[in-house]
């Protein structure tokens, strides 16, 4: 018998997309990339701060188990354990993996791989190229896959954009359906497995951090078609980012992590040049209120602070919605060389000069710990067995995701340069498992009935011939917005139940007002408009699995935050006691005078929030509506306690 | 009264059509940016003549100046849409899409080419396997320094764009690529393989064809020292040739 070489379809090439076909390639499997610009065009390419591993090379102390307990607490407990430990015991030899490949890490005196901190750990975890890690991680990946490309391993469709899965008849996936983003064609490719690395949905809220592209269309489609979506009500806004028309630019971490200082003036009508006002003047909210982790708390944490100063307390300054972000006490050499990047995009938007004066930011939306729901599979030893053809598999056999646009790794809140890394390990573990599952197929592409193929193309044929006749009054670029103000206004950093029920109501009228939409270009060529009109209607349908969510979530944890079911920890309190509490409950009954007075109170309202909502919801398409359950989360290993930042 | 910025963009409906202006007003707004006033016309796609048109088609993506999508010329210079606030722009401001590639439609145009040529050039680093072999070679900081100055090339087609050897119809690399190979060529793995990037640079289209204008080294967004890395291209191909010629 003739060895059959398997064909991987890949959506998307930032680091996730990047990384699995590299791999892939190396297991000498057939590669097809698909992406909407060229994948070195990609996302990815904004990341700034750096990539987390705990490598140690300062002498710290720091280790993979640390950066495990640092990155599932920081997400306040809500993500699968195996996988977070798997992937921060992977992390180092991946930040090794990338230096091979070429990646002008930053140095220390001897050559080696430099690190700097960032936010909601204390050790020095973060390696870093510049402020433009992400793009220097991407090139050096899609070098290897042009490398590829060059041995014919790997065939890119760029410009082409993914828009369903073709299931066979037992719902198993044989492949995909594709929009030639130039000639308007669309067709069906089929596979023996299909991965989308679609990225993350920013769009959603009109204005984000994320790029053009990150509409969450390509993972909403596919929720559509029945995949399970998880843990969509827990967006991160990032706590520093600039104004803009088009877009929020971000402000790394990074630049809390090189020594950069959030403070605002202490009178609210001091509207003195900032350089002028002195010390005693100001007010540093986040080292006064978190003495241990200072300015590098969790960003949500962060963003509520600054919410808090701003909003309840008045205290923005110039009385608007923005606090200052200050690195002029560094010198400008040192911040050439470690922030260079993102302190050019400062100048260049804001025109002033952030070595010379604060800058002025506020928070934004950033990053979606939600997305596809994946499996995995663990070894028993509280790790990931790597050869399991489970690992990153969503709902739909034979359909995997990767990347942001999956729902693992940052539970309720992520770290700030975990993604890169939970990006990029994700990619490289789930290989060998894609590869394995080839081998277990009953049938090869070849064999399926090609009337599967035909049936995916011809609906969206009328599809795109129905969207190319919509001829009402709603502009689809203007309802895209009034999406986006809907949900900044009601689903971002303090979620009312009030305003999530009327979130709710509002996207029904948009969606309602969808079916006026008038389609602005009709021509055949490089038209851009039907293929957004189809990217809101998925934009839509992913808004509502937020907002439901957030509905439905009664509590407040990590990124989500209902201050009507808020749990006050007592001032004083110490998370170990809560581990005390446990223990002591194993085996008799608690009193009271056991602990400081308030706190078994306290314990008692948190362990029995943890059992109702520890849990991942899950979102379903039924009847137009997400119909949304609860999961367990894998929390065997670190038990999960309250989060204290001070 | 509110104050408008006039647009002026060079139009194109597919390859084959025939280029032609069309002029936009739009209302002015705080931090605008090319994009942003692009955008705007999509939400209400009327030219000034009051006639309800196509929305402008153009490229973007990450809209912080790294990803290279949004490469047009604007004002007849050539550079990122969305590094382009509009403030301080000379009035009315006019886009047109480079020219050096070939059109696709309106600010669009197709750089597969840069992609191709980076290929050629065997932009890599050539890796025994991703399996974990412990760590990379260690660089000093000051090599690493002008390693990632170089690194920072986001194919933009900026230098090209101002190139006068470039052309749509030749098979000239340019600068980036040029740039690239020695980028490749400074890191201690890729040094193994220089002679693999040297031998294409030195066929027709490769440096020899560089007519030392200086314009790419003035248009990159990145600052990348280009006419440096074409003196540097241009001395390791000598030695590879005289090396070349002692050995046969
Ligand atoms: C400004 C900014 C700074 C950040 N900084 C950091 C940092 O310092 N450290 C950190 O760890 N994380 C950081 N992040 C987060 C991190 O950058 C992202 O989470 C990560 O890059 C996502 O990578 P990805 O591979 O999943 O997707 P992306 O890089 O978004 O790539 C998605 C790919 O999918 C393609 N695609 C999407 N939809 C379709 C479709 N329908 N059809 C075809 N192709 C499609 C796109 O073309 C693209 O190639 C930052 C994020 C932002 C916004």
């Amino acid at each position: 018998m003739i060895k059959r070489q398997a064909k991987v379809v890949v959506v998307g090439g930032g680091l996730a997309g990047l990384s699995a076909a590299m791999k892939i390639c190396e297991a000498g499997i057939r590669v097809v990339l698909v992406s909407h610009q060229p994948v070195k065009r990609s996302h990815s390419v904004c990341a700034q701060g750096g990539i987390n591993a705990a490598i140690d090379s300062k002498g710290e102390g720091d280790s993979p188990d640390i950066h495990f307990y640092d990155t599932v607490k920081g997400g306040d407990f809500l993500a699968h354990q195996p996988l977070v430990n798997d992937m921060c015991h992977q992390a180092p030899a991946i930040i090794h993996l990338m230096d091979r490949l070429g990646v002008a890490f930053n140095r220390t005196a001897e050559g080696h791989l430099e690190f700097r901190r960032f936010g909601g750990t204390l050790y020095s975890r973060t390696a870093f190229a510049g402020a433009t890690t992400g793009q220097q991680l991407l090139y050096a990946l899609d070098e290897q896959v042009r490398r590829y490309e060059h041995d014919g391993l790997v065939e890119k469709l760029e410009w082409h954009e993914y828009l369903g899965v073709v299931l066979d008849e037992s719902q198993v996936c044989r492949g995909g359906v594709f929009h030639d983003l130039r000639t308007g064609a669309l067709f069906t490719i089929s596979a023996d497995a299909v991965i989308l690395a679609t990225g993350g949905p920013g769009q959603l809220y009109g204005k984000s951090t994320g790029s053009a592209v990150c509409t969450g269309s390509a993972a909403a489609a596919t929720y559509l078609q029945g995949a399970k979506y998880g843990n969509g009500e827990f967006i991160q806004i990032h706590p520093t980012a600039i104004p803009g028309q088009d877009k929020l630019r971000l402000m790394s971490e990074s630049a809390r992590g090189e020594g950069g200082r959030v403070w605002v003036p202490k009178d609210p009508k001091d509207n003195r040049n900032p350089t002028e006002i002195p010390e005693s003047a100001r007010y540093y909210f986040l080292e006064e209120n978190y003495p241990l982790f200072g300015n590098l708390v969790p960003r949500d944490v962060a963003s509520r602070e600054i919410y808090e100063v701003v909003y309840n307390k008045g205290l923005g300054v110039g009385g608007e919605a923005m606090v200052y972000l200050d690195l002029t006490h560094k010198s400008p050499e040192f911040l050439d060389d470690r922030l260079g990047g993102i302190l050019d995009i400062y100048e260049k938007f804001t025109g002033d000069n952030p070595k010379t004066t604060p800058m002025k930011i506020f928070p934004a939306v950033h990053y979606s710990m939600g997305g596809l729901w994946v499996d995995y599979e663990s070894d028993g030893n509280g790790l990931i067995d790597h050869q399991s053809p489970r690992n990153q598999m969503t709902s739909i056999p034979g359909l995997y995701a990767v990347g942001e646009v999956d729902y693992q790794y940052h539970g309720a809140n992520r770290l700030g340069a975990n993604s890169l890394l939970s990006c990029i390990y994700s990619g490289i573990m789930m290989g060998p498992g894609v590869a394995n599952y080839t081998k277990t197929l009953d049938k090869a592409p070849e064999d399926i009935p090609s009337s599967v193929f035909d049936q995916a193309r011809i609906k969206w044929e009328s599809r795109f011939k129905e969207i190319k006749s919509m001829n009402g009054k709603e502009n689809p670029y203007s309802l895209h917005q009034e999406l986006g103000e809907t949900l900044l206004a009601n689903v971002l950093i303090v979620r009312e139940n009030k305003k999530l029920e009327k979130t709710l109501l509002k996207i029904d009228e948009i969606e309602t007002r969808f079916g006026d939409l008038q389609c602005l270009d009709t021509s055949d060529w490089s038209n851009p408009t039907p293929s957004f009109i189809n990217q809101l209607y998925n934009m839509i349908h992913l808004s509502r699995i937020i907002a439901k969510g957030a509905l439905l979530r009664d509590e407040c944890r990590g990124a989500h935050y209902k201050p009507e079911f808020e749990i006050v920890q007592p001032d004083e309190f110490d998370p170990h006691e809560y581990i005390d509490y446990l223990e002591k409950k194993s085996y008799e009954e608690v009193r009271e005078e056991a602990f400081p007075p308030g706190h078994l109170e306290y314990m008692k309202k948190f362990e029995e929030n943890n059992n109702h909502w520890l849990k991942s919801s899950i979102a379903v398409y039924k009847s137009n509506q997400p119909e949304i359950s609860y999961e367990d989360v894998d929390a065997s290993q670190v038990t999960p306690r309250p989060r204290k930042y001070n | 009264m509110s104050q408008t910025v006039l647009i002026k963009i060079r139009r194109k409906d597919n390859p084959n059509a025939a280029p032609y202006w069309e002029t936009f007003e739009l209302p002015e707004k705080p931090f605008a940016n090319v994009i942003s006033c692009l955008q705007d016309i999509q939400k209400n796609p009327v030219n000034i003549g009051g006639v309800r048109v196509k929305p402008v088609v153009w490229d973007c993506n990450c809209l912080e100046e790294v990803c290279g999508s949004c490469t047009m010329v604007i004002n007849g210079k050539v550079r990122q849409a969305c590094a382009a606030l509009i403030d301080p722009l000379e009035k009315p401001i006019t886009l047109e899409p480079m020219s050096k590639f070939p059109a696709v439609r309106d600010l669009q145009v197709d750089r597969a080419r840069m992609f191709k040529d980076l290929e050629q050039a065997h932009a890599w680093i050539d890796i025994d396997g991703t399996h974990d072999i412990g760590e990379g070679p260690a660089i000093d900081q000051e090599t690493r320094h002008k390693a990632y100055e170089l690194s920072q090339c986001m194919t933009c087609g900026c230098c090209l764009e101002s190139c006068p050897q470039y052309t749509l119809d030749n098979n000239f690399l340019g600068p980036a690529v040029f740039s690239q190979a020695r980028y490749f060529n400074m890191h201690p793995t890729g040094a193994m393989h220089k002679d693999k990037r040297l031998e294409p640079l030195m066929k027709e289209g490769g440096i020899a064809n560089c007519g030392n204008a200086q314009n790419c080294a003035a248009v990159c967004p990145k600052h990348i020292p280009l006419t440096e890395s074409i003196a540097e291209i241009g001395r390791q191909t000598t030695f590879h040739l005289i090396k070349k010629l002692f050995v046969e």
